[in-house]
């Protein structure tokens, strides 16, 4: 199976061609929405983390910004900074383009003299780097190119029982024709760390599993967090699910059947193609958040009582089993999988069905989040997200 | 009459796929019926089976907690009535 991107010099294909219009921190985001306003082609993220902060958050914040950047779908950046932010433009854009080849250029609100000179140049920057943009042509790439992320949020009982089946029954037809699938929320595995341990690839893969489940644990503890307290979350619970072993053994039904051949940490890029795991919290925002950074170049999302969410880098694709859920907020959800439940469709019948829209995605259709223009991001923190 | 899915053999539970009335009969599929004993919410989850106090409750043929209280067939199975035990990880590492 091959779809239509663009090919990137790090050999990797995206299936969009953005320029990223990216602040540093909290400081630069207004600037760089304004800016990505007056070019088309261009997209932004508001970035509330950034500077201020201990070593461990800058650290991840960095990791999100530099791997935002390196993203496949992006095809050139303009980095907004303030100027005395824990890690200036000017240190960003080196550390953006020791990683990567693509354009990337940068400004600092106090060295241009205020936001509307800044704004005036890096519109002028962004401007260049559409125009350029827009003329590279797609090429016909091997779907083995793909990095799906898979998600989940605002989970009820339809969840577990139908469209996460049938993602995971997805990810194994992508897995089987070479694709890569990344599934993460890492808090949502326990009760079930036992069943997806099962699928490592590895005895070490297996184990690793298990210890990211039980250090998580450890962690909300020693933040006075009972985690069983802050999972499920009220809205699961009215869905119907009354416990984190019974959110968390419906939740990893999404990730398929195939052998998890990776275990990474929170926004780290894949070495390995195949089924993918990733450490991150189970607050859907973020954890979308690390997996765009890690170089997804689209997420699947199911969802049992709706959501709006949506990322400005990669198109989200959001699906449901919760027929009234469907109707109710079709505005906001793409495939409608309510079906399972009617008896009107099989698992492997959806799995094939979401393997089109993924396809159709990879080629350009714009899912309804990407068109309204939404760009959620939140960055986990050393007190972690439940 | 109201539908209930079972997942696995080894499951107590059901997931209503409508509300279910008091003395309801829901047809579980998967094999049988069962007589609804209180009313419960769509997607909330049927007791197929008498579950005691202590008793492990199933669903994926898993256990998702265990009942913190006697809970009789047909009864409405939600988080006031099962809870989540801890793990042991130590004994599920390899």
């Amino acid at each position: 199976m091959n779809f239509w991107g663009y090919k990137r010099s790090d050999g990797r294909a995206g299936i969009r061609n953005h320029v990223l219009i990216l602040p540093t921190c909290a400081c630069g985001s207004e600037t760089a929405r304004v800016v990505a306003s007056q070019v088309r082609g261009a997209v932004n993220i508001i970035f509330n983390t950034g500077c201020s902060d201990v070593a461990a958050n800058t650290e991840l914040s960095q990791k999100i910004l530099t791997g935002f950047a390196c993203n496949p779908n992006v095809f050139g950046v303009v980095i907004i900074g303030l100027g005395c932010e824990t890690v200036p433009h000017a240190k960003l854009r080196g550390k953006i383009q020791a990683m990567t080849s693509k354009p990337v250029v940068s400004f600092g609100i106090q060295e241009e003299g205020g936001t509307l000179k800044t704004i005036e140049k890096a519109v002028r920057a962004a401007r260049d780097l559409a125009a350029e943009a827009a003329l590279q042509q797609k090429e016909l790439c091997d779907i083995s190119e793909l990095l799906l992320g898979i998600e989940c949020g605002g989970s009820d009982a339809t969840s577990g029982i139908a469209s996460n089946p049938a993602v995971g029954e997805l990810s194994d037809k992508l897995v089987d024709l070479g694709a890569s699938t990344l599934m993460s929320e890492s808090i949502e595995w326990i009760g079930g760390e036992h069943v997806l341990a099962r699928r490592a690839a590895t005895p070490e893969l297996h184990n690793r599993i298990i210890q990211i489940c039980a250090d998580y644990e450890a962690h909300l503890k020693a933040a006075g967090q009972d985690c069983r307290a802050g999972q499920p979350t009220p809205g699961n619970k009215d869905g119907g699910l009354s416990t984190i072993d019974e959110k968390s053994l419906g939740c990893i039904r999404k990730g398929g059947t195939r052998p998890i051949v990776e275990v990474l940490n929170q926004a780290e890029r894949p070495t390995k193609r195949g089924a993918i795991v990733m450490d991150t919290a189970g607050y859907d925002i973020s954890s979308v958040t690390s997996m765009v950074a890690a170089g997804c170049n689209a997420i699947i999302f199911t969802t049992g009582r709706g959501t709006p969410t949506g990322n400005a880098i990669v198109p989200v694709l959001k699906v449901t089993a919760n027929a009234k859920t469907y109707s109710w907020m079709e505005d906001n959800i793409d495939v409608d999988l309510s079906g399972i439940i009617a008896g009107t469709l099989t698992i492997g019948e959806a799995g094939e069905l979401l393997l089109g829209k993924v396809h159709d995605v990879c080629n350009g259709r714009l899912t309804k989040a990407e068109a309204y223009g939404f760009s959620d991001v939140a960055v986990d923190h050393v007190c972690r997200f439940v | 009459m109201t539908n209930a899915i079972l997942l696995d053999a080894k499951d107590n539970v059901a997931t209503c796929t409508a509300a279910a009335s008091k003395g309801d009969t829901i047809k579980i599929l998967g094999g049988g019926e069962i007589i609804c004993a209180e009313d419960i919410p769509v997607w909330h989850k049927v007791a197929l089976r008498a579950i005691g106090k202590g008793d492990k409750v199933f669903k994926y043929g898993e256990v998702i907690g265990e009942a913190s209280a006697d809970i009789a067939e047909g009864v409405w199975v939600s988080h006031e009535n099962i809870f989540s035990v801890p793990r042991d990880y130590n004994s599920e590492l390899i």
